[in-house]
């Protein structure tokens, strides 16, 4: 009773939150004060359970993939997919999608959870499967220290039941492994020629480590080869990427660019075909992953008078550097925008951790965001040249499009700069409404 | 005639560079280079043999575990780098370095790491971070603006003064209203952000002792970085 009178006062709080605009993880917050069993019975009686992705970098485009890849062989997948990755934001998902009894009609539930709230999230539910994407320094004033992150997904780890999906090429993930209980560990992994793409957190900014290859250990050199990979991305360029499943190597052409995307791709993989088991439809399974689209505002393709606009989030320096090193410079006109509001993280050290170097030739159009002016200065000290520094996301936004129609462009943004832009872009062109 | 030459020493960049510390190392060779000087970078890890020639000290903040991996060569570092300050040279220790640069780290479970004593300072681990936007009023530098994040509380003795007091922020301890410690050419400091950037006056203090000491004199040209005086406002108005 008490559950049911949770799901209904939940759905009416949804109800009105709507109508107000907005506010996704409010009527979660009701439905878990009234009925604190009500994500363990909902979510825990699902046929094949539930599915936990964490991580720094990652999640959403990752549970993106899992969940295609998963209806693809006809499973009838639940997703938290407005990008709530707490609790509440489940609990909401979950009165969205479950009828008055609180049921959700659904074989498994694949879930994008933020790493601290993924702690208290196991504790209410113990998922049957894990995927754990990376730790990078993010938001470390929110979390304090990367090790605290470390210790939340060590957590993760051990509550999940029957399968643990750990990325080998990260250090403190692959430290991982001795935490887990599941019978079973799975990992995806780099060839070794693509590992410099991915430069681990530790060596983040050392110059004499970059310039010399193999220095920097964890890298090339110096490393064993690690556990066996269930799937390994072996090359990649552009949007074309071949892996090495099961030893098998199997080529594809993604909708998804960035090497980090695509990397992802093979940690979801890797993480569909445990879940699968024997049954898997191999065929359906690349058919799937090459029609997976990225994320909203994750290299998200928008068209602006006739011409491709994409939308990079930015959020950490591992995530910057890396998309920066995904998408040449070349050919675009570039525009970066940074907030340092609370969900973007308030401290901008993070903008002196990443190399702008590869932005040197053609220049930064237009700085935005209210920490502009930190990152006008920031490219001063690289040498990048910059057009126009203003904190006025919307004027910059219009001149940066107006004043050279023509091109391609690329914005690379924070969180909360990302969603001013795309509702700003909404009055521009079509653009995805997520709720 | 070549360009005189400035020997930049980075202390423990691959285990104490969290937070942009890297930032202070760029602000710090673009200045030289500005005023005419020719910036020799070293990177000082544990177990590298200690360069002869050194005119700038800059290290930054750490996790835990960086902070245990530089530990030891810290200390056996430890009487050499106490001479080069007492000599005059003039040094940046940011965060995790600033309290090994102290007498002891005591951490909140009671276990104490030693320091090397450069400081007269000593940190006791606090039961939560101070976290946040910090400003500084400082006699020598003006307003100083930067960003702190940090669990360690740190107490000042007689032989340093604070390198700022806090208008904003929590600074060494939360409850004296200090922040960071200044001795003789030493800048000791919680904050980051990067520190130097936003705070120019503290990069030509480091570059002038700097080039002073090694060449009797200083370039000193009045240097216009663009964005400089906007992003000090901007960063200074922003909540904690």
């Amino acid at each position: 009773m008490r559950h049911l009178f949770a799901t209904v006062a939940g759905k009416a709080v949804k109800a009105v939150a709507r109508l107000r605009g907005g506010g996704s993880a409010l009527p979660g917050l009701v439905a878990e004060r009234i009925d604190p069993q009500f994500l363990p019975r909902t979510l825990g009686n699902l046929p094949r359970g539930v599915v936990v992705i964490s991580g720094t970098n990652g999640k959403t485009t990752t549970t993106k993939m899992v969940v295609e890849l998963l209806q693809g062989q006809g499973l009838k997948v639940f997703t938290n997919r407005t990008g709530s990755n707490f609790t509440r934001g489940v609990v909401a998902a979950v009165l969205g999608d479950s009828d008055v009894r609180g049921r959700l009609d659904a074989d498994i539930a694949v879930l994008e959870l933020d790493e601290a709230h993924a702690v208290h999230f196991v504790k209410l539910v113990r998922p049957r499967y894990s995927l754990l994407l990376n730790v990078m320094r993010d938001q470390l004033d929110r979390f304090g220290e990367i090790e605290t992150t470390a210790g939340f997904l060590r957590q993760i780890a051990a509550a999940t039941t029957d399968a643990v999906v750990l990325n080998r090429e990260d250090p403190r993930i692959l430290a991982l492994a001795n935490a887990v209980t599941a019978p079973r560990i799975e990992y995806f992994g780099l060839a070794p020629q693509l590992r410099h793409m991915f430069p681990h957190d530790d060596e983040m900014r050392n110059a004499v480590a970059a310039e010399v290859p193999g220095a920097t250990p964890g890298l090339e050199g110096g490393q064993p080869e690690g556990p066996r990979a269930d799937v390994v991305l072996t090359a990649c360029e552009g949007s074309a990427a071949t892996f090495q499943a099961d030893g098998h190597p199997i080529e594809v052409e993604l909708k998804l660019t960035g090497v980090y995307n695509v990397f992802n791709a093979a940690a979801a993989l890797v993480l569909a075909r445990t879940v699968l088991g024997p049954a898997v439809d191999e065929p359906a399974l690349l058919a799937s992953l090459q029609n997976v689209t990225p994320a909203f505002g994750r290299g998200e393709s928008l068209t602006v008078n006739g011409q491709p606009l994409d939308l990079v989030l930015v959020k950490n320096p591992a995530g910057f550097r890396l998309a920066l090193k995904s998408f040449p410079a070349a050919g675009s006109r570039t525009m970066i925008a940074i907030n340092d509001n609370y969900a973007d993280g308030r401290d901008m050290s993070w903008l002196w951790d990443v190399d702008f170097d590869s932005l040197r030739e053609t220049g930064v159009a237009e700085v935005s965001g209210v920490r502009a002016q930190d990152m006008g200065l920031r490219l001063f000290y690289e040498d990048v040249p910059v057009g126009r520094v203003d904190t006025d996301l919307n004027a910059s936004l219009h001149r940066f499009i107006a004043d050279d129609p023509d091109s391609p462009k690329r914005i690379y943004c924070t969180y909360t700069a990302m969603l001013a832009l795309r509702r700003e872009l909404g009055k521009l062109t079509e653009v995805e409404v997520v709720s | 005639m070549d360009a005189p030459v400035i020997d930049l020493l980075q202390l423990y960049p691959r285990d104490m560079n969290i937070y942009g510390d890297w930032g202070n190392v760029l602000v710090l060779r673009k200045r030289l280079a500005l005023r005419g000087y020719d910036v020799r970078l070293h990177e000082y890890n544990p177990g590298d043999t200690f360069p002869e020639q050194v005119d700038l000290v800059v290290g930054g903040g750490g996790q835990d575990s960086g902070q245990n991996k530089i530990q030891a060569d810290l200390l056996a570092q430890g009487g050499r780098l106490r001479e080069l300050a007492d000599d005059g040279l003039p040094m940046l220790a940011v965060c995790g370095l600033y309290q090994l640069f102290g007498h002891r780290f005591t951490t909140h479970t009671g276990e104490v790491i030693t320091g090397i004593g450069l400081l007269d300072a000593e940190t006791v681990g606090g039961p939560t971070r101070l976290i946040g936007n910090t400003v500084l009023d400082s006699d020598e530098f003006g307003t100083v603006i930067g960003y702190e994040n940090h669990s360690g509380l740190t107490t000042l003795g007689v032989e340093v003064q604070p390198f700022g007091r806090v208008t904003k922020g929590d600074g060494n301890n939360g409850t004296d209203g200090t922040e960071g410690a200044r001795y003789r050419n030493v800048i000791a400091t919680y904050l980051h952000g990067s520190l130097l950037p936003k705070n120019p006056a503290v990069a030509d203090y480091l570059i002038r002792h700097a080039a002073e000491r090694r060449y009797g004199s200083f370039n000193d040209v009045a240097l216009d970085i663009p964005h400089e005086a906007e992003a000090r406002t901007d960063a200074a108005a922003r909540p904690r």
